[in-house]
């Protein structure tokens, strides 16, 4: 029978020995050494049943199919967009993925849909390889979005700062008045009043600084409490 | 004449102090400060990104690109700013020794950009880093099977020490210096530089303490990521 060396939540390091026991499983974060299983990233301890996990707390975005990312446009092309989601290789946006209605390529520049520097929220809607990601903005909630400002925080964050069912999320809106929209790929962007998206971004930096603590929500809500 | 008590005052198989710190970058991914003694070694970490000139990908997993450097005012003498042949020669040989730590099969096509800068040399340039360079790569979240402690032992004048300093180089009776990083899981030594002579007794004796400091280094870089993480509680 196996033995888990951390308590469930520990924070653990990359070579530290987590469990032994060829029963117990090896899934990410991690990789098995003999009979031991060994963490691969500076990471927070989960198991579930014999399946050892280490979630990350720092590391680059790895897009998956589905994502909601936010984006921006870096380059306009003749029937495409480049866009920038914050991965190794910015991804693609199709007109046919754009653009709901019909597009006559021959008379029509895309920038009057997309230009460069416009900001968009965006799924992943295929992936081939790390060079070529397809994304879509046809879809509930994706579209361009106006002003505001975006911060980037580590990819793995984007769970805490949205906590249970949006908690964590609603209360920094309602706090600070302002809209925000976070990105799978670890983009956040805010939108408000200028003195309100910095506060935002403030609450926003401490919950990245603490995702691993206990009662964020509370040190959270504290730091946002002072003023309305 | 025989080397009795090290200039600095040390036992033979002891570190000079070492300081560490985690972060010290706010716009890399990844970044570390490892002090060793009055050697200074600070390491960022960009990426993973795209991979230029293009013959450098590789479809099956990503590339680890080495810059070191040493700072102008570094030496006591001014160094030329820019890579010399030296500082060419060391990024090889610090990539080839962090490589095998490294699992960089999930970031295919990409490349992780490791920048490190010696900012004051006082001998042991190269293991410090290693060491800062292994932490930067942890901090950036870039999967490894370990990190990399590295120390230099060597001989000076008919004693073995550990962790050589300036002054224990230039000993008048001459000194051998040996940089030996390794990674503590199955003790895999990744680096082994050698400058001077040495007989196989004596080979085998300072690779003892190398091996003895290298754990102790990693102790304390575990023990630095561990208080790192903890002050970002606060």
């Amino acid at each position: 029978m196996g033995e888990v060396l951390f308590q469930e939540g520990d924070i653990v390091l990359p070579g530290d020995t987590v469990a032994k026991g060829m029963d117990l499983l090896p899934a990410r974060g991690t990789y098995r050494d003999g009979e031991e299983i060994v963490a691969t990233n500076i990471g927070i301890l989960k198991r579930r049943d014999n399946i050892i996990n280490v979630i990350p707390l720092f590391g680059p975005y790895v897009p998956r199919v589905g994502d909601q990312v936010i984006g921006k446009v870096i380059e306009v092309g003749y029937s495409h967009w480049v866009v920038d989601i914050g991965t190794p290789y910015p991804a693609v946006l199709l007109v046919k993925d754009g653009v709901s209605e019909y597009v006559d390529l021959e008379k029509v520049s895309l920038d009057r849909f997309y230009k460069k520097g416009d900001l968009i929220v965006a799924r992943i809607l295929k992936k081939e390889d790390p060079t070529f990601i397809r994304i879509t903005t046809r879809g509930p909630g994706l579209k361009k979005l106006t002003g505001g400002k975006i911060i980037e925080i580590t990819p793995y964050k984007i769970p805490r700062l949205i906590g249970k069912e949006g908690s964590m999320v609603n209360m920094i809106k309602n706090k600070t008045n302002t809209n925000i929209i976070a990105g799978q790929n670890g983009w956040v962007w805010i939108s408000g009043d200028p003195l309100d998206e910095l506060k935002a971004a403030k609450a926003i930096e401490i919950i990245e600084n603490q995702a691993h603590t206990q009662g964020l929500t509370e040190k959270v809500e504290k730091f946002l409490g002072g003023e309305k | 004449m025989s080397y009795e008590k090290r200039f600095d005052g040390r036992a033979f198989d002891e570190l000079r102090p070492i300081d560490i710190k985690i972060g010290v970058i706010k716009n890399a991914k990844g970044s570390a400060m490892f002090k060793i003694g009055d050697t200074i070694a600070i390491a960022g970490v960009m990426g993973p990104k795209e991979v230029h000139p293009k013959h450098l990908r590789n479809p099956e997993k990503g590339i680890l690109q080495v810059h070191y450097d040493m700072m102008s005012f570094s030496v006591s003498d001014r160094a030329r700013p820019g890579p010399d042949r030296r500082d060419i020669e060391l990024s090889k040989v610090i990539k080839n020794a962090l490589e095998p730590a490294l699992i960089l099969n999930d970031l295919p096509e990409t490349g992780v950009y490791l920048y490190v800068y010696i900012l004051q040399a006082n001998a042991g340039t190269r293991c410090a880093a290693v060491c800062a360079s292994s932490l930067a790569l942890a901090h950036a979240g870039i999967p490894m099977k370990d990190l990399v402690p590295a120390v230099a032992a060597g001989k000076v004048a008919d004693k073995i020490v550990l962790d050589l300093s300036k002054e224990e180089e230039d000993h008048p009776e001459g000194a051998t210096d040996m940089a030996i990083a390794m990674v503590p899981r199955g003790e895999k030594i990744t680096l082994l530089t050698m400058d001077g002579n040495i007989s196989d007794k004596e080979l085998r004796q300072a690779l003892e303490y190398a091996k003895k400091g290298c754990m102790q280094i990693y102790k304390l870089q575990k023990e630095a990521l561990r208080k790192f993480l903890k002050g970002e509680e606060k």
